[in-house]
């Protein structure tokens, strides 16, 4: 216990040799805050690019749809034809077709709420999902044109390649900012850092004069810098993840600019930054006092 | 405790001082005078190892500064007390905080009896809670006096110590620095004073060194 007294006691004195604010003190408290600030932004993109890739890769690779199209009265007829169609179909999982409330849900972003769904020559339509190993779309529009010609069946393979080449590229993108902005921390508390000590410069040559170690200086300012890289990037966090938190909410299909933001546990994920920002600013500032007290003799 | 050997120094490929050949002995007391510019500043740093030789031979308690490890020096350091001629401080620590810096780096706790009783026998009593800028020339210079024996140090360097101090604070200082020899503290003042030597020389044992034409030589009978 006496031992960390005099720990803290020796700890305390040797903080109070650095002077305790000041411009660069400001800037390094500054430079934290504004780059995890835009850290957690990049993190938000980053995992939220992940999602859709995931999203969009998982939901279209397997599954496909049919539409309907025939005469009222036929309409029954061949919806029946193409659902044992279906239950007969090798590499199929599952399938349904949409009843009305489902078809109006779709048809709200164009219609609007008060569409008669049921008084509209609407074609049926029927999700189904393919198994791991896949169904043979080609036999199956065959099979289909023979049982229901009314029946077309869309793989989304024209158009889900593309997509999810593109939900790819923005997970990787979204990866690539956030190891852009951490570079960008990193190198903006380093400068920081060098300037702080460079206007500190004639403090470490007094120190060195009256028999300091390097070491001593060292601790004392990486200490210093390390806290306010850490109260700096704290508060830049804490604004970030309510600035994400403001943004418009999801909705359950997760529009890609309101799904910019953090779900679950990936709202533990920002909590990193403050702590990775004091372990540069630790690195920074010890490898700049270093280099410093190299020219200090 | 501080030996040169044919010690030269150079900048930037001219020399400085050359051929210096001095042993400093516990409990001697030296001036050190010469002309603006003759090299006094750089013989007293080459003393507490701030410049290392560019040829010839020092010895700092037993180290050869020219090998000696930068941890090494800070101990050294520890063992010299300097009085700067530029007074160096820390701005933003009280003075009193300021002279007992040398024992804060060394991981102790100064003892505040023991400091108030310092900065009263520097006079500086009462400004133990000022700031370094708020001090005056003079201030500045005592205290940079009490910071240099806070370690009883072995050894004492001042370098002009008494620059900007009127003739009463000037003998005030040189009676605390003879004081201090009285104590068995090795002394060496540099100095451009020559009344400030003379009475010194009338109380106490003093070499008189001087450098000339880049060389340290002794003083002739006249101080």
């Amino acid at each position: 216990m006496r031992v960390l007294t005099l720990l803290r006691a020796e700890i305390a004195a040797a903080d109070r040799v650095v002077p305790p604010t000041g411009f660069t003190a400001r800037l390094t408290v500054l430079t934290a805050a504004a780059m995890a600030f835009l850290a957690v932004f990049a993190l938000a993109l980053s995992l939220a690019t992940g999602r859709l890739a995931d999203r969009w890769s998982e939901a279209l690779a397997r599954s496909a749809t049919i539409r309907l199209s025939a005469p009222p009265e036929q309409m029954e007829t061949q919806l029946k034809a193409v659902l044992d169609t279906l239950a007969t179909t090798p590499g199929v999982e599952s399938f349904r077709a949409l009843d009305d409330g489902e078809m109006k849900t779709l048809l709200d972003p164009w219609f609007g709420p008060d569409l008669p769904v049921a008084s509209l020559p609407l074609p049926k339509l029927v999700e189904l999902t393919e198994t791991a190993s896949g169904m043979d779309a080609e036999g199956l529009r065959l099979r289909l044109a023979a049982e229901a010609p009314g029946a077309v069946l869309d793989d989304h393979t024209r158009w889900r390649r593309p997509l999810v080449a593109a939900a790819e590229r923005l997970r990787l993108f979204g990866l690539l900012s956030l190891l852009l902005i951490g570079a960008a921390m990193a190198g903006m508390i380093t400068l920081a850092a060098q300037a702080a000590l460079a206007a500190n410069a004639q403090v470490i040559r007094t120190l060195r004069l009256v028999g300091a170690r390097d070491a001593y200086i060292a601790r004392a300012f990486v200490r210093r810098f390390t806290a306010r890289g850490l109260m700096g990037a704290a508060a830049g966090t804490a604004l970030g993840m309510l600035a994400v938190a403001a943004l418009p909410a999801t909705d359950e299909a997760g529009g890609f600019l309101t799904g910019l933001g953090f779900a679950g546990w990936g709202w533990l994920w920002p909590l990193v930054l403050p702590g990775l920002a004091a372990a540069v600013a630790w690195g920074a500032t010890r490898h700049a006092a270093f280099r410093m007290l190299r020219n200090v003799r | 405790m501080i030996e040169l050997q044919n010690v030269a120094m150079s900048y930037g490929g001219s020399e400085l001082l050359s051929d210096m050949t001095l042993k400093l002995v516990p409990g001697s007391f030296h001036f050190l005078t010469g002309p603006s510019g003759s090299g006094k500043t750089t013989f007293l740093k080459l003393c507490y190892a701030e410049l290392t030789p560019s040829a010839g031979q020092l010895t700092l308690f037993g180290q050869d500064a020219r090998v000696m490890s930068r941890d090494a020096t800070a101990a050294i350091r520890q063992r010299i007390g300097v009085v700067h001629q530029d007074c160096q401080f820390l701005d933003h620590l009280p003075l009193a905080e300021n002279v007992a810096l040398p024992l804060t780096v060394a991981g102790k706790s100064a003892d505040p009896a023991e400091l108030r009783e310092l900065l009263s026998w520097v006079g500086l009593k009462a400004q133990a809670g000022a700031l370094p800028p708020q001090l005056s020339g003079g201030e500045r210079q005592r205290a940079a006096l009490a910071r240099a024996v806070m370690m009883s140090p072995e050894v004492i360097l001042a370098d002009e110590p008494t620059g900007n101090l009127d003739w009463e604070m000037s003998l005030r200082l040189l009676s605390l620095l003879m004081e201090l020899n009285r104590m068995g503290k090795t002394v060496v003042i540099a100095t451009h004073d020559l009344n400030l030597i003379r009475t010194a020389k009338s109380q106490v044992a003093a070499r008189v060194l001087r450098i000339a034409n880049r060389r340290l030589q002794l003083a002739g009978a006249d101080l």
